[in-house]
């Protein structure tokens, strides 16, 4: 017989739920409404999210950082508040791509957006707990519901796509719970915290068991992150989806594994564990080596972009590698800095999204397509450029910025040897930003046609274009007020 | 007008952003008044500019982002404040002589974007600053190079970019270095240029900071062995872009030198002229005797910049006021020089479609007018007494006489060099009879090449008869830097090459 559990509601401490708990209501709320009155618009469901992740930034604002609640597995610390506060903010930025003048038939449908809200809560839940099986439950949240996203698109290529990333995320999954079952068989439990604790009072004594529990984080992670070896699924599941998801997944879903990857790494990085640095370092040299090779050889814009963002993973995972608070604060920089370039870019693409293949026969977005645009559309050109030199990191553009701050961190730490393959690599990436550039500025157009570039715009995708434009050339501004939210957030949970 | 620097750098920007509203029959107009006005802001702040004082002037400070000490710092002293007049000097003649008809209005913003850059580089006395206004000065040459330029142009426009880019990455984590030290000694991050140029440092950080910055720097010269890209952009390059690429861009990388690696690392630079010395005879002997194998004009003066950039950094790494002040004399004259040279391979390029020697001879005959001036400049380039690089070239080469006898003299081979190309470049062309039937009717130098050309002439003598009013501030400049590095030099062998004082005043 077993005794009756009794729990105050005052130690659950419901407020930490609160955000999720106002995207998932919001995310049922919509199918409801669904339920009530069938074929409204998609600009009232796109609205309806907006709002939604407004009133889940409000509660995130609203949270206590230091609190723990809900039998101590929601750990509400600064990063799990800065990390919620670009979940959002990003997620409300890409949400209006969707009012495009074309229509795709997945924004018709509500499902698209309560399946949105609940992958937003899953990523919310990931970067807001330290245990292990709660992460795990975000994770694979946010994961179905992205890989329901994508197949939504409806292309024989989504269909593939969305196959692809959710056989990966399975064997990630896979590699995920046989790690986190080793740290638990190790320490007997799942708060990384305690298992800290355990692990530096037993004096790392496992250290063999210990370590092959490492490599499955790693390599679930890994996964999630697309570093390489594990990135094979990015550039064909970046193609299948549409671009704003695309756009999407390079931003949002990396920025709640990095917070899980700074939790888990961060601890045995701190403590002596050498191998982990030395097998982190060799992973961020290759991922962001091999990606911008591999990105050089690319036909399509999309293909390129994912490598490139691959290539970018691969940069900042340096910066948890490196483990000082300058580095954990230039991590979060730089990827706010990525998310105004990476969503600007995007949604360039998404603007000129044809229904059918008219340059290629299996390519969207060749880089013959953009062949004289600057000659057709100047404006487009113009801004489209200032995203890949963004992305290349020519200053005074964002993405400088970001660069600048993660490799002064590495040559804070003594890591100038980092640095340098990292300016090396920046070097790399040029060239294939810039044969965008080339196609754009360089060479002749092959066809007169203004509305190819332009197919799906309309004014909020105009306004979202105009907006990360604005950032990235003006992001100097805003470096210095982001960095000090950032840098109090990050010391405030000691990392 | 306290400042007068920001509005020198943002208002060619600004007005190159309204000039996207311009209508495009008038936008030769606009940016002809521009330039112009661009110009005489440059000229007022020449004359309100205290030539007797050796530091900054004029200086602005805005904290960008101060928590990681980058501020929006500017200021010019001598040495850069006639960079600075020669940039929007040469962007106005250059304009002038501007022959594009394709997408004029395109080319017109790019220019005045580029000259925001140029102008930017050599007012920033920030570290950041200064590489963003170094990295962006790329954009602009890049459109300009891949949109206009010959056959080649993309393959050259890339090479070009992805050169300076990729040297300039390493400057730019020699820069987060100095910075870090910065901060261990002070406490403070600043990437304060002035400041850095205090923090003294042991002598191998010294070198290993000076090879990043030197790599960055030299490739933007361009220094032997990283020299190949020049040829390929001048090669392909429309008129307008080799003229500002010779005549400003390539002074970025000379003009760093002086003002980052040699006060910032006195010994190190001491301790590598022998090297950087090597290097640069290479590039003047080698790329010379390149210069005579051309067939094509304007590679011959393509190479013949890189053989007088090989004796700019000479001068500059003589390590005395003379050879300092000759080498940022020689980078005006050579601007000058070289960019009416190219500007005149325009004008025969214009109405030939060629640049072969072998296609030409007997010009002086059918364009007498044209073979004045290109006579002129020929001489003004073999550095002629009386012309403007005469002063520079003698100061720059008896500045390094000091340093090292022999290769002074192995150096001054460039004189010889110069004028076997040179002239043998000008008789090919320009004398003997008119062989090809199509040379016969060639049109002579119209008003607004006349115009540019004879400007640029005036100028080569003025200056070559009477240096004194830009020497003067200069050397000001100069003197001070030299005797601030005498005293910041740790090692012994430092204090003694590091010449403060001038021959005359050690006989007072």
């Amino acid at each position: 017989m077993l005794e009756p559990i009794s729990v105050s509601m005052e130690s659950l401490n419901l407020g930490t739920l609160a955000p999720m708990l106002v995207a998932i209501a919001g995310g049922l709320g919509i199918l409801i409404i669904d339920l009530i009155k069938k074929d409204l618009d998609k600009t009232l469901y796109v609205m309806l999210s907006i709002l939604i992740l407004v009133v889940d930034l409000g509660a995130v604002f609203g949270q206590r950082i230091g609190d723990r609640g809900f039998f101590d597995v929601m750990l509400i610390d600064g990063i799990a508040v800065l990390s919620q506060i670009v979940i959002l903010a990003a997620s409300m930025l890409f949400i209006p791509l969707a009012l495009t003048s074309r229509r795709f038939h997945e924004f018709s449908y509500p499902e698209f957006f309560a399946l949105f809200l609940f992958m937003v809560a899953g990523f919310q839940f990931m970067v807001a707990s330290d245990n292990l099986i709660l992460i795990f439950v975000g994770l694979e949240t946010a994961s179905l519901a992205l890989y329901t996203l994508i197949a939504l698109h409806n292309r024989e290529r989504s269909f593939e796509a969305a196959i692809k990333y959710f056989v990966m995320g399975a064997l990630a999954a896979g590699f995920y719970v046989m790690g986190a079952m080793i740290f638990y068989a190790l320490t007997g439990s799942v708060e990384l915290y305690k298992i800290a604790e355990v692990l530096k009072a037993g004096d790392f004594a496992n250290m063999t068991i210990l370590l092959v529990g490492v490599s499955f984080m790693i390599a679930a992670l890994g996964f999630k992150l697309s570093m390489v070896p594990f990135h094979t699924w990015t550039p064909d599941v970046y193609e299948g989806a549409s671009a704003t998801l695309a756009g999407y997944m390079s931003v949002v879903p990396k920025i709640a594994g990095f917070v899980v990857a700074m939790r888990i790494f961060g601890f045995l990085i701190q403590s002596d564990v050498v191998w982990v640095r030395d097998v982190l370092y060799a992973a961020v040299v290759i991922t962001m080596t091999l990606a911008n090779i591999m990105a050089l050889v690319q036909h399509d814009v999309k293909r390129m972009l994912a490598f490139s963002s691959i290539s970018h993973a691969g940069f900042v995972m340096a910066a948890i590698m490196i483990g000082t608070t300058q580095a954990n604060s230039a991590l979060f920089l730089y990827w706010i800095m990525f998310l105004f370039t990476n969503l600007g870019a995007f949604a360039m693409l998404w603007v000129s999204r044809h229904k059918d293949k008219v340059w290629h026969d299996r390519f969207d977005h060749p880089y013959e397509k953009f062949s004289g645009m600057i000659q057709i559309k100047p404006v487009g050109a113009v801004i489209m450029a200032l995203f890949m030199l963004s992305l290349a990191g020519v200053p005074p553009f964002s993405l400088f910025w970001g660069k600048l701050y993660v490799m002064s961190a590495a040559v804070n730490s003594d890591y100038i040897v980092l640095a340098l393959i990292m300016a090396i690599n920046s070097a790399i990436s040029v060239y294939y930003y810039l044969k965008l550039i080339v196609y754009m500025f360089l060479k002749d157009p092959t066809q007169n046609e203004g509305t190819i570039y332009e197919q799906n715009t309309s004014k909020p995708l105009q306004t979202i274009i105009g907006f990360s434009a604005f950032m990235t050339v003006f992001a100097v501004v805003a470096v210095e007020p982001i960095l000090e939210i950032i840098t109090t957030y990050v010391q405030a949970s000691g990392f | 007008m306290d400042h007068i620097l920001s509005v020198l750098v943002f208002f060619p920007a600004i007005a190159g952003l309204l000039g996207f509203v311009v209508s495009k029959e008038s936008i030769r107009a606009y940016g002809l008044s521009v330039a112009a006005i661009e110009f005489l802001l440059s000229l007022w702040l020449w004359f309100s500019f205290d030539g007797s004082y050796p530091g900054f002037q004029f200086v602005e400070v805005l904290p960008l982002i101060p928590s990681f000490g980058i501020n929006y710092y500017l200021g010019v002293d001598g040495i850069s404040l006639f960079i600075v007049v020669l940039s929007t000097f040469i962007t106005l003649v250059g304009m002038i002589a501007l022959s594009v008809e394709k997408d004029l209005k395109n080319m017109i913003i790019s220019l005045l974007f580029l000259e925001m850059t140029m102008v930017g580089v050599f007012v920033s006395l920030d570290a950041i600053v200064f590489y963003v206004f170094w990295e962006l000065s790329l954009v602009p040459m890049l459109y300009i190079i891949g949109a206009w330029g010959g056959n080649l142009r993309i393959y050259a426009a890339i090479k070009f970019f992805l050169y300076t880019f990729a040297g300039s990455l390493i400057m730019l984590v020699g820069m987060l270095v100095m910075a870090y030290l910065y901060h261990e000694a002070t406490g403070v991050w600043s990437f304060s240029i002035t400041e850095w140029h205090r923090l003294i440092l042991p002598e191998n950080y010294q070198i290993w900071l000076f090879i990043a910055f030197f790599i960055g720097l030299a490739i933007k010269v361009p220094m032997f062995p990283f020299h190949t890209w020049l040829p390929y952009a001048h090669g392909q390059a429309p008129t307008i872009g080799s003229v500002i690429l010779a005549a400003v861009l390539l002074k970025m990388g000379t003009y760093g030198l002086v003002r980052l690696p040699l006060p910032m690392f006195p010994d190190a630079s001491v301790y590598m002229i022998f090297p950087v010395a090597i290097l640069s005879l290479i590039m003047i002997i080698y790329t010379a005797m390149v210069a005579y194998a051309q067939e094509d004009m304007k590679q011959v003066i393509a190479y013949s910049s890189i053989s007088h950039m090989g004796v700019i950094v000479l001068g500059t790494f003589a390590m005395n006021p003379e050879g300092i002040t000759g080498s940022v004399f020689f980078m005006l004259s050579h601007g000058i020089v070289s960019g009416a040279l190219f500007m005149l391979v325009g004008v025969i390029y214009d109405r030939r479609h060629t640049k072969l020697m072998s296609e030409f001879g007997g010009l002086a005959h059918v364009m007498p007018r044209y073979g004045t001036i290109m006579g002129i400049m020929v001489m003004a380039s073999v550095g002629l007494p009386l012309t403007m690089s005469f002063v520079g070239e003698f100061l720059s080469l008896a500045g390094f006489y000091q340093v090292s006898h022999t290769m002074t003299i192995l150096a001054g081979t460039s004189i010889i060099l110069g004028a076997v190309y040179m002239l043998s470049l000008y008789k090919k062309s320009f004398f003997g009879e008119v062989t090809k039937e199509e040379n016969k009717n060639l049109k002579d130098l119209d008003g607004k090449e006349s115009m540019a050309l004879w400007t640029l002439v005036l100028v080569t003598v003025w200056l070559g008869v009477y240096p004194k009013p830009v020497l003067e501030p200069i050397n000001t400049s100069v003197e001070s830097l030299v005797s601030f590095m005498h005293k910041k030099a740790i090692t012994k062998e430092a204090k003694e090459v590091i010449k403060p004082k001038v021959i005359e005043r050690e006989a007072e």
